[in-house]
């Protein structure tokens, strides 16, 4: 595998080992309990993990036909 | 009539002539009618997979989650990022081969791979029997939305007539077409509704998102974060990651990938899928607004909780058009679980009892039991029963037990032989099904076990026996014939 997809492996992480230490109220993010604002940061972050494996991969470049 | 009943009627209006369009120009064999004549690029297999994830349950059981249990309900948030992730790798897997062997459902997948079409009609019932409870649940979710938004002047009952023959009437003549277009007037409107609802409750009550998790917490101490025991850490982590692997063990959601025109489409939209997945914060967000405004609703009634503070808040008419995207998310989805469960009965089981069928007629008694799945989900509904949400878990216990044998038949040397996949399956259903019934916990099972370990989900104990009968029952059959993947061509019609 492609050292590139092993990023793959954050949002694992983040949301599995990362809530032990984000179960918490306070401070609050973007308004959220920290807990909410913490797994919306990881969604947001798992977008931006898979656009840049996305990038990196070839085999997004040989077929570019398919649009609708 | 109410302005509100005329608009849910209109929406449900348009969604049928939507559905019967897309039937147009089009001869409906076996390949348009389950997987669209294989057409589709990446935005329509973008707002069919997500026609199957944000449904009723998004809408109710999201914001009943966060108004009835708080922090729990952020599980639903974490798990679908975590199946985005993997589906990067799984799907175009899985989409190069059944669209090389021109499969049509997720049995065939199973069929084909362990060169068993008895392992396709255990999958087949697998996945019927866990796609009725979703069906139910959606119609009960489009129940409770007619009859709320319609002031009481609909029953429940009638509405879950009404609109599963809608779904039925579009299912029959456009299949998957239908969903699919049906899906786009769905996304918009339901986008649009649960935005506005979650920005716009908040700051109304409360003057912002701050203001109210502060009343909130100060209400309920302890309400925002996941407890110490009963739903904790450790049950949300288990939580998220069996329905992860499980989402795409939907029969549906496998579906909407065999009707992709190329493997790009699954990069492209692993890309794109987490961020539409921030709809269900404000589906959170509606709940969470809903506590303290409209307080007291219990259990079943918790799935109410976005209807109520509506009503309290809104003029019938925009009630209307809550209830209109709310019913478009029971449609949907509906359409293709009702597609979906025809076609695995006609095409995996009766097909296999009657090997002479050809692909027409195989063709034309789908869409004959279509009526029928619908009038057995629609008597499954009106005899009730639990919450939106654990109708739900159950089914997805069901479809997770077909993960261990899928992934072994996607690697290229399959560990797993043929009567190894039907033990793991077998025993990983049967173990769901008795655990369910007897409403077991880790404790009551394994009471061995630190006491912390209680909390974990108690499919994971369905899934290790499914594991452990697949690798014992592998080992010792190893050697016998049909591998896996060999490319036998005993399945007929193919």
């Amino acid at each position: 595998m492609r050292a590139i997809n092993w990023l793959g492996v954050l949002p694992f992480i983040g949301i599995l080992v990362g809530i032990i230490y984000a179960n918490r109220v306070t401070p609050y993010l973007f308004g959220l309990p920290f807990i909410l604002g913490w797994l919306v940061l990881c969604v947001l972050g798992t977008a931006v993990i898979m656009g840049i494996i996305y990038l990196a991969d070839p085999a997004n470049r040989s077929d570019a036909e398919d649009r609708r | 009539m109410s302005a509100a009943l005329i608009i849910i009627f209109a929406t449900m209006l348009i969604a049928l002539a939507l559905g019967i369009a897309a039937r147009r120009g089009r001869t409906m064999d076996m390949e348009q009618w389950t997987v669209g004549g294989r057409g589709f690029g990446t935005i329509f297999v973008f707002l069919l997979s997500a026609g199957e994830i944000y449904t009723t349950f998004t809408f109710l059981g999201g914001s009943g989650w966060a108004y009835g249990r708080g922090a729990p309900a952020f599980y639903i948030l974490g798990y679908g990022s975590l199946a985005y992730v993997i589906s990067y790798w799984l799907l175009p897997a899985l989409w190069r081969y059944s669209n090389a062997h021109r499969l049509y459902t997720q049995p065939d997948l199973f069929a084909r791979k362990y060169n068993s079409t008895g392992l396709g009609v255990l999958v087949a019932l697998v996945g019927v029997v866990a796609l009725v409870p979703y069906m139910v649940l959606q119609l009960t979710g489009l129940g409770i939305i007619v009859s709320t938004a319609s002031y009481g002047a609909i029953s429940s009952t009638t509405a879950i007539w009404i609109g599963a023959a809608v779904v039925t009437v579009y299912v029959i003549v456009s299949g998957v077409h239908g969903s699919a277009w049906t899906s786009v007037l769905k996304d918009i409107l339901i986008l649009a509704v649960v935005v506005f609802l979650g920005i716009y409750l908040p700051v109304h009550y409360y003057g912002g998102l701050q203001p109210m998790f502060e009343a909130i917490d100060a209400a309920k101490p302890g309400f925002l974060t996941l407890a110490p025991r009963g739903q904790s850490i450790i049950w949300f982590d288990s939580t998220v990651l069996l329905t992860g692997l499980g989402f795409y063990m939907w029969p549906h959601s496998m579906g909407a990938v065999f009707t992709a025109r190329s493997e790009t489409v699954f990069r492209r939209n692993a890309v794109f899928m987490p961020l539409y997945q921030i709809i269900l914060l404000f589906a959170f967000l509606v709940g969470f607004a809903a506590i303290l405004q409209v307080p007291g609703l219990k259990g079943t009634a918790a799935d109410l909780s976005l209807f109520r503070i509506s009503l309290k808040t809104f003029d019938p008419w925009f009630i209307g058009v809550i209830g209109a995207a709310g019913v478009l998310t029971a449609l949907v989805p509906g359409s293709m679980i009702l597609m979906t469960a025809a076609a695995f009965l006609s095409n995996n089981i009766v097909r296999v009892l009657r090997p002479g069928m050809s692909d027409q007629s195989v063709a034309l008694l789908a869409r004959a039991l279509v009526p029928v799945v619908a009038l057995v989900s629609v008597l499954f509904t009106l005899r009730g029963g639990t919450t939106i949400v654990e109708l739900l878990l159950m089914g997805y216990s069901f479809v997770t037990q077909l993960f261990p044998a899928l992934i072994g038949a996607l690697m290229r040397r399959n560990p797993v032989t043929t009567p190894g996949a039907f033990a793991g399956i077998l025993v990983g259903v049967a173990a769901v099904a008795v655990l369910s019934l007897t409403r077991a916990t880790i404790g009551s099972v394994l009471p061995f076990l630190p006491v912390p370990l209680y909390d974990l989900n108690v499919g994971i104990i369905a899934m290790v026996l499914n594991l452990i009968a697949l690798v014992v029952v592998s080992a010792v059959t190893r050697g016998t014939p049909a591998i896996a993947g060999a490319d036998g061509r005993q399945i007929a019609g193919k």
